[in-house]
This record gives C-alpha cells, sequence and structure tokens, in this order.
C-alpha cells in the first residue's frame, strides 16, 4: 500500500497535492499496490483526490500546522492501511515533516525525488544535488519507504472519479504550537508554484520602472520575482527573491530581465523548463544558461515582447 | 539558556562539481569547502544575539572528520562558547541526525538550531529528524525569532507567504534567511577560538537505510538562440510552437 499525504495550504488542495497523489499511485501501480490519500485538517472537497488515483480519502482533523502533530497522524494513517511507501510534496510541509516521518516509521528517506522509483533491483530514486549541478540515485533499502516529490516534474494526471472520504478513526495528539498568522499574497500563484515566471535584477534600476515588468508579467499571467540585490534594498519583496538563498523554482517558462545570472541566482532557477534572457551585455554569464537570448536595452525590448504576446493572445 | 547549533561543511556554490570511481564519489580534488551558509549566517548569529541578550551558552555541533575542525573553529571564532564534534566520516541524513539527538539528549538543551538545508545534498530533513528524536516541536525555514522568557514567536516561509507560530521551550528550528544577519570573525575572536574547548566524541552505530549509489550530470544544455531585439513576435512564436510553453 502507498499512503500519500496531500497537504492542504489554507484548506485548499493545490497542484502540489494532485502531482504528489500522480506520483504515489503511478508508484502503487508499479508495485502492485493500491494509493490511498491522507489529508489533515478542514480541506474542501477531498474526494477530488480520486481523480488523480487515490482509491480512497482519509481526513483527520487536526488544527494549525505543527510537524510533530501532522506526522504522528500520517504514521497512524500508515499504520492502519498497512502501507510501506508515504509520498508527498517538497513543499514547506513536507520540509518540515519528511524526517520526522521517517524516524517514526523507522523508515529510509529521501527527499525533492524527480523519478519514479526503479524498483528492478530494490527501491531508487533520483535527486538534484549541489544545487541542480548533479543527480544522485539513492536506494533505499529498508522496508518502509518515506519521498517527498519535487515540484512541477510529474504534472497531474487524472485517472478516475472522485471517491468517499473517511475519517480513518485516527486521532491527532495535542499541539504545541499555536499558529498565530498566515499571511498570504492573494490572486497569484505562489513562487514555488507557478508555472510561468517574470524575473527582473538590478538591470531594471530603479523600483519605479518595475511598472513595465508587471506589465509583462500581467498579459503573461505570470508570477514576478527578483534577484537577490533588489530585494536587499527593498525594491521588492523578500518573497520573491530566487535562487540559493531565496525560493528555488522550476517553472515551464523563466524570463530573467537585467539579471547578470550568477551562480548564486542560476542555483535557484536553472531547473526552469525553458529559460528566456534578455540583457544588454552579450558577455552576460545568464546566456550560458538560456534556451533564448535577446542582447538589449530591456526598457526597449520588454515593452515590445508585451506586445507581441498581446498580439498573439488577441 | 542553553542553546546548540548544529553546523555543517560544504563545498562552496561555485565548486565543479565532478565524480570519481566509476560515478560512485565526489571528486574532493580542489573542492573549496565552507561553512554551510545558513547554519553560519542565519542559525549562528541568532543564538548568538539570544546569548548576548539573555544570557546562557552556544555550543555548536558537527558531525564529520578531523578536518571539519576549521569550520569549527570559525563558528568558535564567531563566538560559540564550546563545540562536539561526533567523530565520523559522514553518513545518511538519518545517521547524522542519531548523532546530533545522542549529544542533544545528554546536554539538555533549550533550543537546537540547524540550516534550513545545506546546499550540498539539500536534503532539508536533519532538523525534522532530530526533533522527533527528541520528541521535540519544530519550525522550519524561520526567518525571523523574538523570545520572551521561554516562550518564542516564529515566522516562518510557506509558499507565497509567512507562517507566524509561538511555542515554548525546548524546541527545534531551521534557520532561513531574515533570521540574522552574516557576522565576520574578527581577530580577537579567531584568538579565542583556539583556546576553547572542541570535544570530540566517538559516533554510536547506525543502520543505514538510504545510500547514494551513483552520480550522474545533468544533461547538457543545447546552445542559447539569440533573437534579434526588433524580433519579439518571432520569440513568442517560438515560445508557443517550439518550447510550448505559452
Ligand atoms: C553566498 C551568496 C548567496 C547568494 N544568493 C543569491 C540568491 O539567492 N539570489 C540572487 O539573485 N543572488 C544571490 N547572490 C548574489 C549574486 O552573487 C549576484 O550578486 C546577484 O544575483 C546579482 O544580481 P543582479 O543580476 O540583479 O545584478 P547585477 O549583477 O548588477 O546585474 C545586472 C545586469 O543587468 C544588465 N543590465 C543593466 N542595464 C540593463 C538594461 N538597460 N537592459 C538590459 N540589461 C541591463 C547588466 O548587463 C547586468 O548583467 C548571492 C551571493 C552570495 C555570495
Ligand atoms: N554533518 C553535520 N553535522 C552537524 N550538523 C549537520 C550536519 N549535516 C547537516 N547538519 C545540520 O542539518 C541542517 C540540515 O541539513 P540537511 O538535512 O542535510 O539539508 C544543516 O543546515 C545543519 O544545521
Amino acid at each position: 500500500m502507498v499512503l500519500i499525504y496531500a497537504s492542504s495550504p489554507e484548506g485548499q488542495l493545490k497542484k502540489t497535492a494532485f502531482e504528489a497523489v500522480t506520483y504515489g499511485y503511478k508508484v502503487a501501480q508499479s508495485l502492485g499496490a493500491e494509493a490511498v490519500a491522507l489529508t489533515i485538517g478542514n480541506v474542501d472537497n477531498a474526494g477530488v483526490l480520486g481523480q488523480y488515483g487515490a482509491s480512497k480519502v482519509i481526513n483527520v482533523p487536526a488544527g494549525g500546522f505543527d510537524s510533530g502533530v501532522y506526522a504522528n497522524i500520517i504514521a497512524q494513517a500508515a499504520e492502519k492501511t498497512g502501507a510501506n511507501v508515504v509520498v508527498m510534496a517538497d513543499d514547506s510541509t513536507g520540509k518540515s515533516l519528511l524526517g520526522r516521518v521517517a524516524v517514526r516509521m523507522d523508515a529510509g528517506s529521501v527527499s525533492g525525488v524527480k523519478s519514479l522509483p526503479d524498483t528492478a533491483n530494490g527501491f531508487s530514486v533520483e535527486k538534484n544535488v549541489f544545487s541542480g549541478k548533479a543527480i544522485a540515485s539513492y536506494n533505499i533499502s529498508s522496508a518502509n519507504k518515506v519521498v517527498s516529490v519535487t515540484g512541477n516534474t510529474f504534472p497531474p494526471e487524472v485517472v478516475g472519479a472522485d471517491v468517499a472520504v473517511e475519517d480513518g478513526g485516527i486521532t491527532a495528539p495535542e499541539s504545541r504550537i499555536t499558529v498565530k498568522e498566515v499571511s498570504t499574497v492573494k490572486g497569484t500563484v505562489p513562487l514555488p508554484e507557478a508555472e510561468l515566471v517574470v524575473s527582473a535584477g538590478r538591470g531594471v534600476k530603479d523600483p519605479g520602472n518595475w511598472g513595465i515588468i508587471e506589465e509583462l508579467a500581467d498579459i503573461l499571467g505570470a508570477t514576478t520575482a527578483c534577484s537577490r540585490p533588489v530585494a536587499d534594498v527593498g525594491w521588492r519583496p523578500h518573497h520573491e527573491h530566487v535562487g540559493q538563498t531565496g525560493v528555488a523554482i522550476r517553472p515551464n517558462l523563466y524570463i530573467a530581465i537585467g539579471i547578470s545570472g550568477a551562480i548564486q541566482h542560476l542555483a535557484g532557477v536553472n531547473q526552469s523548463k525553458t529559460i528566456v534572457v534578455i540583457n544588454k551585455d552579450p558577455e552576460a554569464p545568464f546566456f550560458k544558461a538560456a534556451d533564448y537570448g535577446i542582447v538589449g536595452d530591456l526598457f526597449e525590448v520588454v515593452p515590445r515582447l508585451t506586445e507581441a504576446i498581446k498580439k498573439h493572445k488577441g | 539558556m542553553k542553546l546548540l547549533v548544529c553546523v555543517s561543511k560544504t563545498p562552496d556554490t561555485t565548486t565543479k562539481i565532478a565524480f570519481t570511481g566509476d560515478n560512485t564519489a565526489l571528486d574532493t580534488q580542489g573542492v573549496q569547502y565552507i561553512m554551510n551558509p545558513y547554519d553560519e549566517w542565519y542559525a549562528l548569529v541568532r543564538a548568538l544575539e539570544l546569548k548576548e541578550a539573555a544570557g546562557g551558552t552556544v555550543t555548536i555541533i558537527n558531525v564529520g572528520a578531523a578536518s571539519n575542525d576549521t569550520v569549527i573553529r570559525k563558528g568558535l571564532a564567531i563566538g560559540a562558547d564550546d563545540a562536539i564534534r561526533v567523530d565520523a566520516e559522514g553518513g545518511s541524513a538519518y545517521f547524522v541526525a542519531k548523532q546530533i539527538a545522542e549529544q542533544a539528549k545528554a546536554g539538555g538543551y533549550d533550543m537546537v538550531f540547524f540550516g534550513k538545508e545545506t546546499i550540498d545534498y539539500n536534503g532539508s530533513q536533519i532538523g525534522s529528524m532530530v526533533a522527533e528524536m527528541l520528541d521535540m516541536p519544530f519550525v522550519s525555514y524561520a526567518t525571523k525569532m523574538d523570545v520572551s522568557g521561554n516562550t518564542a514567536t516564529i515566522s516562518r516561509d510557506i509558499e507565497g507567504g509567512q507562517e507566524v507560530v509561538e511555542l515554548s521551550t525546548p524546541f527545534a528550528l531551521s534557520a532561513a534567511k531574515g533570521l540574522a544577519e552574516q557576522r565576520i570573525p574578527n581577530m580577537r575572536g579567531i584568538m579565542m577560538a583556539k583556546r576553547k574547548p572542541l570535544n570530540v566524541v566517538p559516533a554510536v552505530a547506525v543502520d543505514e537505510k538510504v545510500s547514494i549509489v551513483s552520480y550522474a550530470l545533468p544533461p547538457a544544455k543545447s546552445d542559447c538562440r539569440y533573437i534579434d531585439a526588433e524580433s519579439m513576435d518571432e520569440l513568442v512564436e517560438l515560445l508557443h510552437s517550439e518550447a510550448k510553453v505559452i
């Protein structure tokens, strides 16, 4: 049996949860097993996980996120369902939970996997290491296994219909953490989940010039991001900073405008499927990582690109 | 307050990555090592600030070989009081977590600090493993922490925003950008570090459950295709029909 913990930030199941269930369903298929999904807390419409391959959904009531409580619930659910493989997303909950669940279940664990397990001899999965500069193949030899799945790698696939949601007879232990406040940007897709990202750096020169970047993002339906110096001086909010010290992303399209392409910046974005670089300096290191490059002044190129996209969409 | 900070040693980001032994091991020739930035800049410094404000001790711990002592001494030079090195050649996240948990149990710490991840294997697992082994609450990716008495209010990074939580000691946390500002060790600190205690202790045995069997380099990136700055219609067409991303 494969158990998938589907995270539900602010009560909502999102793409990351559907990706985790899709992955877990595929693992279950390769092992000739069943996939059961688990949600924790008040969740809208948890039965929808059936569409991605869960044969049933267990929902356990609990308060705000507490890794100790959630890990306890996941381990209980694994025991009740007889699951020896647990799958979750490599999101902010997964990063707090994975190790705890592994310890509770006496399981081997690998975070941020990017391949389905190779079960030909044992159970091995691939993961990016050294900030995407290499890929390592990990073998898990214990009976119980816990993995978290890298975002935007296993697109959600609809294979079935909604299923019933059960309570599973599991009770949450008492929490030692009080969640006081959750504040997230509304109206745009958060960066780690975004498929289209428009990002800009010091080349934009002044926070007042950000309008052209936002217009391009708006017309594309993209999320905006920035390089570290831009966030450090407060031109853009901290949560938009991508790179080694910021958020790591892997969108389908990353448009880098007026960013030089320092290695620490690339570490957070080099997994993007397609990279477009707009820079006036033909020697900018970012061009080495680019799929499409435009050498030119961003103040001319960006508005032109916005117009071209408008025309394409209209 | 008794504070424990877990520090690791990682190759510098700019290191060229290569492998030996039929792609089963990292080629360490010419690799420049540093203290993991999240451990040094944020976890250690925030712990030192707490000590400066309210008294107590800051102990650093590393699981590794004697060659890690330079990194440990740097932590002492920045201001930690003493250090523990669990003598081991490395191992899985579980192995390292088990060693830290053994020492932490004996020390009775109020807070155990981690970095959000090591920049080499990007595991982000050890903090939550140790927290579970010690039965402590754990807050990951902390960007701000206020402490009053034995209660802490912590902001942490979540997708597209922040969450604010409150909890009491003892607990464990992992540090992300924002938690503190990097400190550069000064001459006095470096001199004092030489005389601070660095206790080397043996590792406890662990049954490994996970191992790396091989490495590979990512597929080579195809060359950049340049598009004339005047021809944005062409770029849009390529993004639509060739890259299929819009
Ligand atoms: C340990 C460490 C961690 C770091 N972590 C991160 C991180 O997570 N993320 C990050 O981004 N950085 C990080 N950095 C900083 C990084 O090294 C670079 O300094 C930074 O990414 C540079 O930002 P930038 O490209 O916006 O600015 P710059 O390097 O100043 O580049 C600006 C670019 O804009 C171009 N430009 C200027 N005017 C125009 C114009 N009119 N039209 C078109 N192009 C123009 C220039 O040619 C240049 O290439 C880190 C550094 C260290 C040491
Ligand atoms: N060998 C080690 N010794 C001590 N602490 C470590 C070691 N490796 C990792 N850590 C700590 O665990 C954190 C997370 O590491 P990881 O789970 O490997 O990403 C690091 O930021 C360190 O605080």
